[in-house]
């Protein structure tokens, strides 16, 4: 069996060397936590704590807003100190929980499953809507509701994303190589719910040693298999990586239900497993603090909640003064402005960099060199989308097919003219979908 | 505040080719091209191409200035055009008719139109079109080479091989392959050209998309109309002869003036082909590099309206 690919892509430096063989640690929070009530797709959650209250971790202090929604957990017991808007990575200013931290961790009782083969696929779900788990990937979108297709029978592929494609991230690796059986267990979780899928581990080759550990894991189950992708960006991006590992296709105007596909990340499949199996709701997560400027990279567990800068001062602090410091990989990420923000259930990382290539140099004009249309995974021309986009041109935008792209920046990246060129057709993308809903 | 950071749009990170830097590999894959004419044909091909380049970016200089314009020598672009230019006119041509021609490439041609990437139409052919309707005596009359002088023949060439092939006479094809016949500076040596093409394919800066279809093409189009049927030491001069290794693989693939998506490269490539073999073949001219790719460039909006690439997902792939 081949390598798994797709038509496209770039090979970024990826960094990762920095923090690959740094072990997971806890990272224990002793300031405030954080909670913004929306920190996932769909409506925000509803505070079930009032300002006062002492809360234990575990417990639940607001609830989903919705049914595409997710309730959100305390993950250190202390008193309810505010329930106030603070700033969150995109800079938004969202109404959010602020727990004082009493450093006791005293924590509610969870309750365990002996057996979980027994549990029906409805109280899966149900346990997984209960513990507040949301694609822990980056998009944030509400576990419970992914995993309800309309039509579970035609489901035949559950995907673990493991391609971890963005440079500089090792969170996904670490836990693959510490404790890969938890995300196994997570994957065969999800297949409860599907009788009719196999499950598909879709892990990029640059990580030998975790196909390794995998394959080694899965070689006496019959519905699971591991599936080694070329190491290329954007390989897990969700599209791509159908693509890689079923040649399916999926565009813009369907979800990857209709084409039998499930796709959950590797930190979602452990907190499946953690709710389901253990009874845990989800309140940590492994964010990955790196990039040039780290003194110590690292891999940390971390209490969703927990602010930035403490994270950074477990890390060592800065040896040199960042330029920029990036939420997320350096893809796709966000440039936060300071450190004063919370981790939340979509924190992957922190990539601290000295230097900001973007900008660097100032945008020149095109030069027609085809770059961006040879690593478009979405086989779009983004020079021309840009050009559309600047002159707020909707018509040719969507004949150019300017909807169809999945904004992995690619074409951004490889510009030699500097184009921001993924900035440009992200906000056209926006402005063209928000007139379509009005209308 | 000393911990406020950048922020902007995703992604954070960019890779090393810049335009300078493909330009400058450009400018270092005509050196081969540029020494060989230099050898084959002395110092007057030297001075030249100087001057051309200096004409050049000396325009753009000026133009910038007296419209208030940034400065944008530096990107080297103007260097590319001076050189290719400077490779298609004959050695013996006046100094001062290749300074007019840098000056029209590049402010007619170029910068009248927006500068870099703006352009429709290549900005070396253009000007070099410009000089044979202008000054057609001289940019006709081709020194001979240095291999031939060599071997007893006149200083000044009665015809190129393609002229003489045209004629009807037959040619030397190890002479033309190796570049020791008359023509302009830069088109007579197939090596030196190849030798450029395939650092610039190494570097990623072309690939054989546009130049391999245009190639193809042409011989498809000599083969069935060449009236030679298959005598492949006609095809091979015809493939060594005049400027087609130069146009198709400096010229053709000029990124601004040839369509961006990749079935319209295809077309494009086939579209030179076919023009290429008319001009040459029924025209009055021996050559028809030059006309075939500045007539092409002019089809390169409507080659993309009709290739737009069909995006990843749509109809259904499976």
């Amino acid at each position: 069996m081949g390598l798994g690919t797709f038509k496209g892509g770039i090979h970024p430096y990826d960094g990762k060397e920095l923090s690959k063989d740094k072990p997971i640690r806890e990272a224990v929070p002793e300031g405030d936590l954080v909670y913004p009530l929306s920190q996932h797709i769909g409506a925000p959650a509803i505070p079930v704590v009032a300002v006062g209250d002492t809360v234990l971790r575990g417990q639940k202090i607001a609830e989903a807003g919705g049914y595409v929604s997710a309730p959100i957990y305390a993950s250190a017991s202390g008193r309810v100190k505010a329930i106030e808007p603070r700033r969150v990575v995109v800079g938004d200013m969202v109404e959010s929980i602020v727990i004082e931290n009493d450093g006791a961790f005293q924590s509610v009782e969870f309750q365990e499953t002996e057996d979980v083969s027994a549990l029906s696929g409805e109280e899966i779900l149900g346990k997984i809507k209960e513990a507040g788990i949301v694609g822990m990937g980056g998009a944030g979108f509400p576990t419970h509701v992914k995993l309800s297709p309309k039509e579970p029978d035609k489901i035949e592929y559950v995907i673990a994303n493991c391609a971890e494609c963005e440079p500089y991230l090792t969170s996904d690796y670490r836990r693959m190589l510490e404790e890969p059986e938890k995300l196994v267990s997570g994957l065969k979780i999800v297949l409860q719910l599907f009788q009719n899928a196999k499950g598909v581990l879709a892990v990029e080759d640059n990580k030998p040693d975790c196909i390794e550990k995998l394959k080694e894991l899965v070689k006496d189950e019959p519905r699971l298999e591991v599936k080694a992708l070329l190491t290329k960006y954007p390989q897990g991006s969700e599209r791509q990586l159908i693509y890689a590992v079923t040649k399916r296709a999926i565009n813009s105007t369907m979800l990857p239900a209709d084409e039998g596909c499930i796709v959950d990340n590797v930190d979602t499949l452990v907190a499946i497993h953690n709710a389901v199996k253990l009874g845990r709701p989800l309140m940590n997560r492994i964010v990955t603090i790196t990039g040039d400027a780290v003194k110590e990279p690292a891999n940390f567990s971390v209490s969703i909640g927990t602010s930035f800068s403490e994270l950074i001062e477990l890390a060592g602090g800065f040896k040199e003064q960042p330029k920029k410091v990036i939420s997320g990989g350096p893809m796709m990420g966000f440039a936060v402005f300071n450190l004063d923000l919370p981790t939340t259930k979509t924190t992957s990382a922190l990539v601290c960099l000295t230097e900001d290539e973007a900008a660097r140099l100032a945008p020149g004009p095109c030069i027609n060199c085809g770059r961006c249309v040879e690593v478009c995974p979405s086989r779009l021309v983004p020079s021309r989308l840009a050009d559309h986009a600047e002159r707020h041109l909707e018509e040719p935008f969507e004949k150019w097919h300017g909807l169809e792209c999945v904004e992995c920046g690619s074409c951004s990246f490889i510009c030699p003219a500097r184009r921001q060129l993924a900035q440009a057709i992200k906000s056209m993308k926006k402005t063209v979908l928000a007139n379509k809903r009005k209308k | 505040m000393s911990d406020i950071y950048n922020v902007s749009s995703s992604p954070h990170i960019r890779s090393k080719d810049t335009t300078d830097r493909i330009m400058l590999y450009v400018v270092i894959a005509l050196l081969p091209a540029s020494l060989f004419g230099i050898y084959n044909f002395g110092f007057s091909a030297l001075l030249l191409i100087l001057v051309t380049v200096a004409s050049c970016v000396v325009s753009e200089y000026l133009f910038d200035r007296v419209t208030k314009r940034k400065n944008t020598i530096q990107d080297l672009s103007a260097v590319v055009t001076g050189m290719l230019l400077a490779l298609n006119l004959p050695p013996t041509l006046p100094w001062w008719m290749a300074v007019i021609g840098g000056a029209f490439a590049i402010v007619v041609v170029k910068c009248l139109f927006g500068g870099l990437g703006q352009n429709f139409m290549n900005p070396a052919l253009g000007a070099r079109c410009f000089l044979l309707i202008s000054f057609t005596g001289p940019m006709t009359t081709f020194a001979n080479s240095r291999y031939y002088i060599s071997q007893g023949m006149d200083a000044v060439s009665s015809a190129t091989p393609l002229a003489a092939l045209k004629a009807g006479e037959s040619v030397n094809t190890m002479d033309m392959l190796i570049g020791r016949i008359p023509g302009t500076i830069g088109e007579t040596s197939v090596v030196a050209i190849l030798l450029g093409a395939i650092f610039l394919i190494l570097m990623g800066v072309i690939d054989l998309r546009i130049p391999g279809t245009y190639i193809v093409t042409f011989v498809i189009f000599v083969l069935l109309f060449g009236g030679h049927g298959f005598d492949w030491n006609y095809v091979v001069a015809q493939l060594c002869g005049g400027g087609l290794m130069l146009g198709a693989f400096f010229m053709a693939t000029d990124y601004v003036t040839s369509p961006i998506t990749p079935v319209g490269k295809i077309i494009y490539g086939i579209a030179l082909g076919i023009l290429t073999g008319l001009f040459r073949i029924f025209g009055a001219s021996a050559e028809g590099v030059s006309y075939a790719i500045i007539f092409g460039n002019l089809l390169v909006p409507l080659i993309e309206r009709i290739t737009i690439p069909r995006p990843f997902g749509k109809g259904g792939e499976r």
